[in-house]
């Protein structure tokens, strides 16, 4: 399977309930792809099971080339999962917070330091405590941390919630910039006017099942 | 799991994290030593003998470092769980022995720091003896109880860190398990006080149990972590 999302009658079961009902889906690298659908229909599920967190307990599903009924752990490394926490240590600066994540994969200084630049989080902005940014600046510093950690899948949870026009097209010009680099990216989003501008292609998610 | 998240390379990155934090937020040195500083005041108050204080100043050491175990172990996991760096840290496919060893650490540089602080308090306020064997014995004890009670302490904030009640449940739970550390250690400092008439050699039978527990705890840590901060 050469997608970086092939999904195959998948089943994810949550709290006994089928939060996901033999969904298909294939996503080829590059694709900015947007989960649409109502609450509770399984957008987060399916993006959870992507990130190798949740168990595929009937069908196919292989991420990256890693077949996740076999293996969910080495898949992790290579994804970047952005829910509603930013998942940033509010005590620490942008930048170390950054470097956190750099020394994870063995990034150097430099190429935190061009991350940074390209986010428009460096300079004294950088030396911040992340407690004392805006939301838009904070949802910044987390998709600087997925970058540095070379996430080759970004699967995105409703990443313009909370945040301003401004902010929301900066996070706009992200994405989209990754995806040009090679990034594949999920967006589950309500936002549906903004996120269909910026995606390559939509499907809706309904009742744990995913129609083109 | 690559070698780019090798344990070291984890542990390493999370010690230094969370000391950073620690030294950026200074909730520590600003709270919790002003509180065990506290809690050996109270009970030289409470006792209000010399002869029982300088008897009993191992025990009352070691009660104070529980109790502000207790405080370091909860913000340690605050501020992972407060904007979800921890389950980045899960979801991101961390080495979660890595995680495991380097909280510890982290946790474990804090503790000797307090202890430290606590033992100078006790030979002040409480004015007790201590020579070249005993400080030799002290020493020891204090590293392995250390040991024992930064893996227990880590091992039981990352079971209690995502449940409801958390604050209440980690000390119901984790007290009853460093029991043996607080007899071991206690013991052990009695000797090197040569308290109640106790020879500094009688105390490193304790610090061998201390080391066993240590070891066991830590290797559990290791093994099981992974576990208990997954879904």
């Amino acid at each position: 399977m050469s997608s970086v999302v092939d999904f195959r009658d998948a089943v994810v079961v949550f709290n006994g309930f089928p939060a996901l009902a033999e969904a298909s889906i294939e996503v080829e690298r590059g694709e900015i792809v947007l989960l649409q659908g109502p609450n509770g229909a399984g957008k987060t599920t399916l993006l959870r099971a992507c990130a190798g967190l949740l168990p595929i307990v009937r069908g196919e599903a292989s991420v990256l080339g890693v077949d996740l009924c076999v293996d969910r752990q080495s898949v992790r490394q290579r994804v970047g999962l952005l829910g509603h926490a930013n998942g940033l240590f509010a005590d620490l600066t942008i930048s170390e917070n950054v470097l956190f994540w750099a020394q994870m994969v063995g990034a150097s200084e430099g190429e935190v330091a061009s991350t940074l630049h390209r986010f428009g989080i460096d300079g004294r902005l950088a030396e911040q405590k992340v407690m004392h940014l805006s939301a838009g600046q904070k949802r910044r510093c987390a998709l600087a941390c997925l970058v540095v950690r070379r996430a080759e899948l970004w699967l995105l949870d409703e990443p313009h919630a909370g945040l301003d026009a401004a902010a929301r097209d900066e996070i706009d010009a992200i994405i989209r910039e990754a995806s040009s680099a090679g990034a594949t990216v999920l967006i589950a989003s309500h936002e549906l006017e903004r996120s269909r501008g910026l995606a390559t292609r939509s499907v809706s998610v309904i009742a744990g099942r995913v129609v083109s | 799991m690559s070698a780019q998240h090798s344990l070291s390379r984890v542990a390493r990155a999370v010690a230094a994290k969370d000391l950073r934090i620690e030294l950026r937020s200074r909730v520590v040195i600003n709270q919790v030593f002003p509180f065990a500083g506290l809690v050996m005041v109270m009970f030289a108050f409470a006792l209000d003998n010399d002869d029982v204080l300088t008897r009993v100043a191992g025990g009352l050491v070691w009660l104070a470092t529980l109790f502000s175990l207790i405080i370091i172990i909860q913000r340690s996991f605050a501020v992972d769980t407060a904007d979800g760096a921890l389950e980045a840290q899960r979801v991101a496919g961390l080495d979660p022995a890595g995680i495991f060893v380097g909280k510890a650490l982290a946790v474990m540089v804090q503790l000797v720091t307090l202890e430290i602080m606590l033992f100078v308090a006790a030979v002040v306020l409480y004015r007790v003896q201590l020579n070249a064997d005993g400080t030799v014995l002290l020493v020891t004890c204090v590293l392995s109880a250390t040991a024992g009670l930064s893996f227990v302490g880590t091992l039981y904030g990352g079971l209690t860190a995502g449940s409801r009640g958390r604050e209440t449940l980690l000390p119901l739970l984790m007290l009853p398990v460093v029991a043996p550390v607080l007899i071991g250690a206690t013991r052990a400092t009695e000797s090197a006080f040569t308290s109640g008439g106790a020879a500094v050699s009688d105390g490193w039978p304790w610090v061998g149990v201390l080391v066993v527990f240590a070891a066991v705890f830590g290797l559990g840590g290791i093994l099981s972590f992974g576990s208990l901060i997954e879904e």
